[in-house]
């Protein structure tokens, strides 16, 4: 079944702007004292949340981690606020209580962001409860990286997913790396998918660098969610292109290894597909091209020109 | 005495008690090979001098982490794990706080526990409350534990060396801040017993009590209220478990006020506990009502302005001495 022109267009756009995005951000971290904090990217795993999001329907909800620019784009959030975010300032999507780790926009469903690392899958088991509990024709995703898997909260919560058959998406963005650790460094599973059959859900492999092949495998299990046949784990074959964050030096990623990944640019590959799909001009493109740069430039812009927040406001947004 | 950084020192203590004892092995996420990369880490080339039977690279998986050290220390061998950041104590918390602190007394004291749980700890660097929550008032609230959280290099050595040597359970925080700040350290076998705090500047006329880097801000206060006659004595407690009360009690008789000073939040934070210990033992040698200068009763924020609003300074310490004068 071919995919939708508007969903292949909309992918594109979210893969171009979420690359424009981290590419504005690796710049902006040579500046001294600009970007607070770890800047956490995922160059080169656009594809995931681009795919995953497009098969989203107004009303799912995804629960991410610290990785997450990609996905919030994906599903819609306002780079403005992302990166007055990251930047700290006021008028940042969490008024700068959260900076770039756990960026939370539950106003577009991207609630609960945590960079515990393992913590999303638990609180997805309990928004996906609450949209069976409510009857909503919803669902929810949740983006673990393969590391997480290693915790134990992973596990706990996909057995109850399972036992409840709960609307739920586990989508497991496996970018060869936890940390400084290889994937064969930190288990001895080959495919995260596999940790499906121990909780008796389908596990699903799928290039993590092919939107496309994302968004149909998504969408299947968005619809076993649907329609009360339980979760699924999709497991995306991916790639970090930098380090864990932008100050570490990526002595431990073989540099073939990292050209070699580059030469399979998940952006790249949906222009190209779009192109020889004859869904856009060449004109066309350039004009989305440039409309993606002039929305990351207005982000960078609205980012600087908005105030810090007075110190006094870290005392707001409290209970007790 | 060389000059080291706390992280030196630590790294150096590990080196001398690993190559001294066999049985001490490390574990943790990123402790072998680090995104880090960097020399002046407390496990920086420990992989490379020691090797993978000694250093053990983790899955992310805390409480595997812990439990590790749990059945480990209970056959005899010193773990020596990490915990990446303070926060993620809450997922090891169950092997620390149930196993670690309890089994040797649950089984009447014929099992033994000696292990270190490092956990690297401290607000500074606009990561937010989910890197950043000091949380050493929780495990100095669990009996079993011993608490260590050492503010200068010599004692970060002297404490680290103790604490893998001692037959129980300890949990050692690091303040990451402190990494970088260099101090004389004596070179080979240099122990500090746990459980003793140092009066780290003579003083007349209050006492404060801290830790860990908050040491820093009360000699700041301290250099600036020496220009205007008010002598500060400081008292670094470098252990919360077991509490030495005869130096903090010491002092305070001697000097008859008190403000004490961490940067962990303030309600149920340890200041209370020194508190208390205060008005019970030296109620009659307080002149004036003591004072805690403490973070305030919020989540660390991570913007810039936030952050530094959050973490308590010099003047507000200055400002509670006045206040109290
Ligand atoms: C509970 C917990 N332990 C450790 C960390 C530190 N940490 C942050 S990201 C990370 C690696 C996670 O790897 P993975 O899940 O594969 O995600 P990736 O970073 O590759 O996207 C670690 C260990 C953390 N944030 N939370």
């Amino acid at each position: 079944m071919a995919i939708p022109k508007d969903k292949m267009l909309e992918m594109l756009h979210s893969l171009l702007l979420s690359r424009r995005f981290e590419e504005a951000l690796t710049e902006l971290c040579q500046v001294e004292g600009k970007i607070p904090g770890m800047m956490i990217l995922c160059t080169g795993q656009e594809a995931v949340g681009a795919g995953v999001c497009a098969a989203l329907r107004p009303g799912d909800v995804i629960i991410t981690n610290h990785r997450s620019h990609a996905h919030l784009l994906a599903k819609g959030a306002d780079p403005k606020v992302l990166m007055a975010e990251i930047y700290g300032k006021r008028t940042g999507c969490n008024k700068g209580k959260s900076g770039t780790l756990h960026l939370a926009l539950p106003e577009i469903g991207a609630p609960c962001t945590s960079t515990v690392v393992g913590a999303g899958p638990p609180m997805a088991v309990g928004r996906a409860f609450a949209q069976q509990y409510r009857g909503e024709p919803a669902v929810t995703v949740c983006f673990v990286g393969d590391g997480a898997t290693g915790e134990g909260s992973f596990h706990e919560a996909l057995n109850l997913a399972s036992l409840w058959n709960l609307p739920v998406i586990f989508v497991c963005e496996n970018n060869c790396y936890a940390g400084a650790q290889r994937l064969e460094e930190h288990t001895r599973i080959e495919n995260i998918a596999d940790r499906a059959a121990a909780y008796c859900m389908p596990g699903v492999v799928v290039d993590g660098n092919d939107a496309p092949a994302i968004y149909t495998t998504a969408l299947d299990a968005r619809a076993r969610a649907a329609a009360g046949q339980g979760p699924t784990l999709i497991e995306c074959k991916t790639y970090r292109w930098r380090g864990h964050g932008e100050s570490d030096p990526q002595h431990y990623q073989p540099k073939e290894e990292i050209a070699a990944w580059r030469a399979r640019c998940p952006v790249a590959r949906m222009r190209e597909a779009v192109l020889a799909l004859g869904l856009i001009s060449t004109d066309d493109l350039s004009a989305m091209e440039t409309k993606v740069d002039a929305l990351v430039r207005e982000a960078i812009r609205f980012a600087e020109e908005s105030p810090y927040p007075e110190p006094r406001e870290a005392l707001e947004d409290v209970y007790a | 005495m060389p000059q080291l950084t706390v992280g030196q020192a630590l790294n150096q203590a590990l080196r001398e008690e690993m190559t001294r004892d066999d049985t001490v092995f490390i574990a943790g996420e990123g402790v072998g090979v680090s995104i880090h990369d960097n020399p002046m880490l407390p496990t920086a080339g420990l992989l490379r001098d020691f090797g993978p039977r000694r250093v053990r690279d983790t899955p992310v998986s805390e409480a595997a982490i812990a439990g590790l050290a749990v059945g480990a220390a209970e056959a005899g061998l010193k773990p020596v794990v990490e915990i990446m950041f303070n926060p993620f104590f809450t997922l090891a918390s169950d092997m620390i706080v149930n196993h670690a602190a309890k089994l040797r007394y649950l089984s009447g004291g014929k099992s033994a526990f000696p292990l270190v749980v490092r956990i690297k700890s401290g607000a500074g660097f606009s990561a937010g409350c989910q890197h950043s929550h000091n949380l050493e008032a929780w495990t100095a609230h669990c009996p079993g534990l011993k608490v260590v959280m050492p503010a200068t290099a010599a004692d970060a050595k002297g404490l680290l060396k103790s604490a893998i040597r001692d037959p129980n359970p300890v949990v050692f925080f690091e303040d990451m801040m402190l990494y970088f700040a260099p101090g004389p350290v004596p070179e080979d076998e240099y122990l500090l017993p746990i459980g003793q705090a140092d009066v780290k500047r003579p003083g007349r006329d209050v006492t404060v009590v801290t830790w860990s880097r908050m040491l820093g801000v009360a000699f700041k206060a301290a250099e600036q209220l020496a220009a205007e006659g008010i002598d500060l004595e400081i008292v670094d407690l470098r252990t919360l478990a077991p509490l030495d009360k005869e130096t903090v009690l010491a002092s305070v008789r001697k000097t008859g006020r008190l403000v004490v000073l961490h940067e962990a939040t303030r309600t149920g934070g340890f200041a209370g506990e020194v508190a208390a210990v205060v008005m019970e033992e030296a109620f009659e040698s307080l002149k004036a009502p003591l004072r805690r200068v403490t973070g305030p009763d919020i989540p660390v924020p991570a913007s810039p302005p936030l952050e530094r609003f959050y973490i308590p300074d010099a003047e507000q310490v200055i400002t509670a001495v006045k206040d109290i004068m």
